[in-house]
């Protein structure tokens, strides 16, 4: 292994793998490139996500509607605040990060160490924060109505708040079969189901006259439009289909089922990029303590895995501008 | 691992730090002043960003390239650029100062900055225009869609 790091400089001449282009060693070249395509498949998926919402673009979720929760604060509107959060922590743990780096090449071990285990850290809680983000995303909020066009429609009272579909559906005489194993495909059962059906949703809707709805499409400001309560009526009798709760592959109660896909894969994606990460710097963590790199006299490892650790959080300042701000 | 030489000095050599620590210091500051301004932007979303300050000019050649030239300022709204503008302030000193990319070579920096950047504009390009295209096509045909 000590091959790889810098000590080849003293083996001599260009013939002999001595030589070291543009002066970084062979291993810290290496990452550069992986970074470079893996910049480059991240920047295929937020293209891809951008090309769709301009497909899509008077009729794409606002992320401060999606995501307003926090952890511990029920019911407070907190839009932004947790992902602001997550960036912070994944910053400081960067910084923790270049903070170890900075040690290895003063060969302080107990420094290295101390930094690295901060930075595991910050990585353990991003990624914990992230499934949390996830299961509030894919619970769902308010619940909302799918018409046959695959298009959602929210409900509003008349002051603008939005409405649950649990606080105003008539609970009625369920005529839905559990669908059981030994009367289908064994791989099917009973678990679509809502809290809610549809006939319950409507004729509650239409029992309570203060109810309006909102479509996915936005007006010239921005906003999701509001229809008035007859349009509202007429458009629950003639185009809703099913009830929506939460945020799946195939549906989406916060708008266009394509912003949950790509949410999932791109923070997936990125998610699991943090999650190996992680488990990299555990590695190079319990390198650090056994003494390793005191022996080969180089922390370059540290540098190595430090860049690849950067990248991540540098994906995510895009992710975050791409998914939540813009 | 020999000596490593840090450029202390940041903002074009405005701000100049005495170790490498107080360097990282000083641009973890300034990565947090910057995310809490995007984060406050985000969440107030000032009227006065929120609708383009140019209008696209119409007529000949000269306003189509215009059109082009400036289209961040007519077809984007204000804040979604001030976002973009401070996300790639971020990546720049994230790239430069944690990952050490002010101490590299010229050489190596182009070749990392340079391929990223010229790849990503023609895909981000491209995509775009087609994603618009596709808006039209789906808002002025005769199907009905919204149903």
């Amino acid at each position: 292994m000590e091959t790889t790091v810098a000590t080849t400089a003293s083996q001599g001449g260009v013939w002999g793998g001595g030589n070291r282009p543009l002066r970084a060693s062979y291993g810290k070249m290496m990452m550069w490139f992986f970074i470079v395509s893996d910049a480059l498949t991240f920047s295929g998926f937020l293209a891809a996500y951008g090309f769709s919402r301009f497909k899509f673009v008077d009729a794409w979720p606002i992320a401060d509607e999606v995501f307003t929760h926090f952890p511990f604060l029920h019911g407070v509107p907190a839009p932004m605040f947790y992902v602001a959060f997550m960036t912070f922590i994944l910053i400081f743990s960067s910084v923790t990060m270049v903070l170890a780096v900075d040690a290895g090449h003063k060969m302080k071990q107990s420094k290295v160490a101390m930094y690295m285990f901060l930075t595991i850290i910050g990585g353990a809680i991003f990624v914990g924060s992230q499934a949390w983000e996830w299961a509030t995303f894919i619970k769902g909020d308010y619940g909302a109505v799918e018409t046959k066009g695959g298009k959602i429609l929210q409900f509003l009272d008349t002051e603008g708040n939005r409405v649950a579909i649990g606080s105003f559906a008539e609970s009625m005489q369920t005529t839905a079969i559990e669908q059981e194993s030994s009367n289908g495909v064994w791989f099917m059962s009973g678990n679509d189901q809502t809290s809610y059906s549809f006939e319950e949703v409507k004729a509650g809707f239409l029992a309570n006259e203060n109810l309006l709805i909102r479509t996915q499409y936005l007006d010239a400001d921005g906003h999701p439009t509001v229809l008035t309560r007859e349009a509202s009526v007429t458009k629950i009798q003639k185009d809703g289909r099913l009830v929506v709760e939460g945020a799946n592959l195939k549906r989406n109660e916060y708008g266009h089922p394509l912003f949950a896909d790509f949410f999932f894969f791109i923070t997936g994606f990125h998610g699991f990029h943090v999650f190996s990460g992680v488990l990299i710097n555990i590695i190079i963590f319990f390198n650090v303590v056994i003494g390793t790199y005191e022996r080969r006299k180089s922390y370059e490892m540290v540098e190595k895995v430090g860049l690849y650790w950067h990248f991540v959080d540098l994906v995510w300042v895009f992710v975050f501008t791409f998914f939540y701000l813009v | 691992m020999g000596h490593h030489e840090h450029n202390l000095a940041i903002f074009r050599g405005k701000l100049k730090f005495k170790s490498n620590e107080q360097k990282i210091w000083g641009v973890f500051i300034f990565l947090s002043i910057i995310t809490i301004i995007e984060v406050a932007l985000g969440i107030v979303k000032p009227e006065a960003l929120m609708t383009p300050y140019i209008s696209a000019f119409e007529g000949g050649f000269m306003a189509t390239m215009a059109n082009i030239v400036l289209a961040a300022l007519i077809y984007m709204k204000p804040l979604n650029l001030i976002f973009i503008v401070l996300t790639i302030v971020k990546a720049y000193y994230i790239t430069w100062d944690f990952m050490h990319m002010r101490d590299e070579t010229k050489a190596l920096r182009r070749m990392v900055v340079w391929t990223a950047i010229f790849l990503l504009c023609y895909l981000v390009l491209i995509l775009l225009v087609e994603g618009d295209y596709i808006f039209e096509v789906y808002k002025n045909n005769y199907i009905k869609f919204d149903f």
